[in-house]
């Protein structure tokens, strides 16, 4: 409150205690004293402590190397690394958006094998642990040796080993974008259902065909549900995109192991590759809130910012300290 | 005012439909005129709102044929067999009816005018510009005239359900439907959109109208249709249904008012 304010308030209140007893329903300026939280300064003292003892502890350890840390920082095998990832991430996300979306038509469809076959692909690829998917599709020669498209013999068409096709890198993007398809089905199922019946009603009262209604009218509104998940499906992806380390697909994970398995320098290496997947998670965070705000779907936006909600939870203030009472 | 030979809009000759076990309409035969306005009224459940879904075809009818304006709506007929139509052939059909619904259904991510101008342009294939201009005439008849780039969200209830219905009438219906169209307005609102509606039966628009307000039935309806448990109980002027009824259910229900 405004300090000339409350001066000007205390005074009436010191006028007011003067004049004898108050006449009924007179009122007078008495000081609000904000309830104080002990609590919250032990409680934060605590945690506090332990996280500056862990950090210190990993900070001064003897056994961490921190200029090897800065050296590998901007290697050349990292940033490469790096690069496959990012390129994993977009591919396999894209194909997991497009087909997502296709298996979320079929399964809304009012064809009955469609749904069942959508159903089924998302219990399987949701199912099953994304690491055996991985694996599964670097060996899927064990299973198809060759691939033929047409009929080669007469001369259209073409065959080959299955190996020269699926390498490390088409395995990685088949078992992430076909996993995160299964996902992004249910995103944007979701999506869909969450527009009113009615949109859909009043766009066929209008002579829209069933596609037409879907899309000019439902799926431009579902895109209000699909944005915000899709983002934070980025940010899984981003970090799946390790495991495929463990067909050598030569990402961010991999070169990282790589470095080490000849250097030695095993933690400092990982701490340069999960501050790598730090920096672009933060990257990919930012994206997804400007998305976001760009829709205007910033619905739980707060009136104070963090910083201010902080210093106030702990200290109480930012509350009236005068007020006027009734007696 | 309706001719004597004016010829049928809606023609709907024993109408049923059930959901599961529970038949909501038991056989509804009913007619509107060219110019005509009819108003169903009844008891909440009695199927007034189902039977006018299936004039649009919204809902599919089990049993009863359903004619606009001498079209079979639903079937194709060759020879001694009906033929179903294709969803595409129904969405070309229902372009013959304009539906205004209780809860507005204003499509949200358009504004105003995109609402009403969408359905001419995809579907009627029409010039974008004779849409629009086409589009603010009816904004100003429906007395919106300004608030074009309003979302709907940005409007009253009484603000959308006025949008909804130039968007309806945008693609030019032989009939209208309205499913209880002031039941989800506050009471200062319900005022506006009836007198467009008022407004719209004096044009000649020949309307089929669920609704409760029985004042407006009586000032408005060339006929009243009395419904309950799905099948019609009392047909004629309002002087007559609302003022004069003869059967019980009729008296019953206009006496709880």
């Amino acid at each position: 409150m405004n300090s000339t304010r409350a001066q000007a308030l205390l005074g009436a209140d010191r006028t007011a205690a003067t004049d004898g007893p108050r006449p009924r329903g007179a009122t007078s300026i008495v000081q609000v004293i904000p309830a104080r939280y002990p609590y919250r300064w032990i409680g934060g003292s605590i945690a506090l402590l332990l996280c500056v003892w862990g950090l210190y502890t990993v900070a001064t350890s003897p056994n961490i190397t921190w200029s090897v840390v800065a050296a590998y920082i901007l290697n050349g095998t990292i940033l490469e690394g790096m690069r496959l990832t990012i390129v994993l991430t977009i591919v396999s996300l894209t194909v997991g958006v497009i087909l997502g979306t296709v298996l979320a038509t079929m399964r809304l469809s009012n064809n009955p094998v469609l749904q069942v076959i959508s159903s089924a692909y998302i219990t399987t690829f949701r199912g099953t642990p994304l690491l055996i998917q991985i694996i599964f599709w670097f060996n899927i020669a064990l299973v198809v040796p060759v691939i033929r498209i047409g009929w080669p013999q007469a001369g259209f068409g073409f065959e080959t080993q299955t190996n020269v096709i699926m390498t490390a890198m088409t395995a990685a993007i088949l078992a992430l974008g076909l996993n995160e398809a299964a996902y992004m089905a249910e995103i944007v199922r979701g999506g869909i259902i969450s527009v009113p019946k009615g949109q859909d009603e009043a766009a066929s009262s209008l002579g829209l065909t069933k596609r037409q209604a879907m899309w000019r009218v439902v799926l431009p509104q579902a895109v209000r549900a699909i944005v915000p998940p899709t983002g934070n499906q980025l940010i899984i992806v981003l970090k799946n995109t390790s495991l495929v380390s463990v067909i050598a697909a030569r990402e961010l994970l991999t070169a990282t192991q790589q470095i080490y398995s000849t250097n030695f320098y095993t933690i400092e290496l990982l701490i340069v590759a999960a501050g790598w997947y730090m920096v672009m998670t933060a990257v990919a965070t930012i994206l997804q809130g400007y998305l976001e705000s760009r829709l205007e779907y910033s619905l739980r936006s707060r009136t104070h910012p963090f910083h201010k909600r902080f210093v106030r939870s702990l200290l109480s203030i930012g509350r009236k300290n005068y007020m006027e009472v009734r007696g | 005012m309706i001719l004597e030979d004016a010829p049928l809009i809606l023609d709907a000759f024993d109408v049923h439909k059930s959901y599961g076990e529970h038949e909501v309409l038991k056989g509804i035969t009913s007619e509107v005129m060219k110019g005509e306005v009819v108003c169903l009224l009844g008891p909440s459940g009695s199927g007034k709102s189902t039977f006018l879904r299936c004039v649009n075809q919204l809902e599919k009818p089990d049993v009863g044929s359903i004619q606009i304006n001498g079209e079979l709506i639903g079937y194709e007929r060759r020879g001694d067999k009906l033929f179903e139509l294709s969803d595409d052939r129904l969405a070309a059909q229902r372009c013959m009816t304009g539906m205004v619904f209780q809860n507005f259904n204003l499509f949200g991510h358009l504004n105003a005018i995109e609402n009403i101008m969408l359905a001419p342009r995809l579907v009627l294939k029409q010039d974008k510009d004779e849409t629009r201009h086409e589009a603010e005439r009816l904004l100003d008849q429906v007395g919106l005239k300004g608030r074009e780039r309003a979302y709907p969200s940005q409007l009253s209830g009484g603000q959308q359900q006025r949008v909804a219905i130039a968007r309806a009438l945008a693609m030019k219906p032989q009939l209208m439907l309205f499913d209880e169209p002031t039941s989800a307005l506050d009471p200062q609102l319900v005022g506006e959109v009836l007198s467009v509606i008022r407004g719209l039966a004096e044009t000649g628009m020949s309307m089929m109208i669920v609704t409760h307000e029985i004042s407006f039935a009586r000032s408005v309806a060339d006929k009243v249709m009395f419904m309950a448990d799905g099948v019609v109980i009392e047909v004629g002027p309002p002087s007559q249904v609302l003022d004069n009824p003869q059967a019980e259910r009729t008296i019953e229900f206009l006496s709880e008012l």
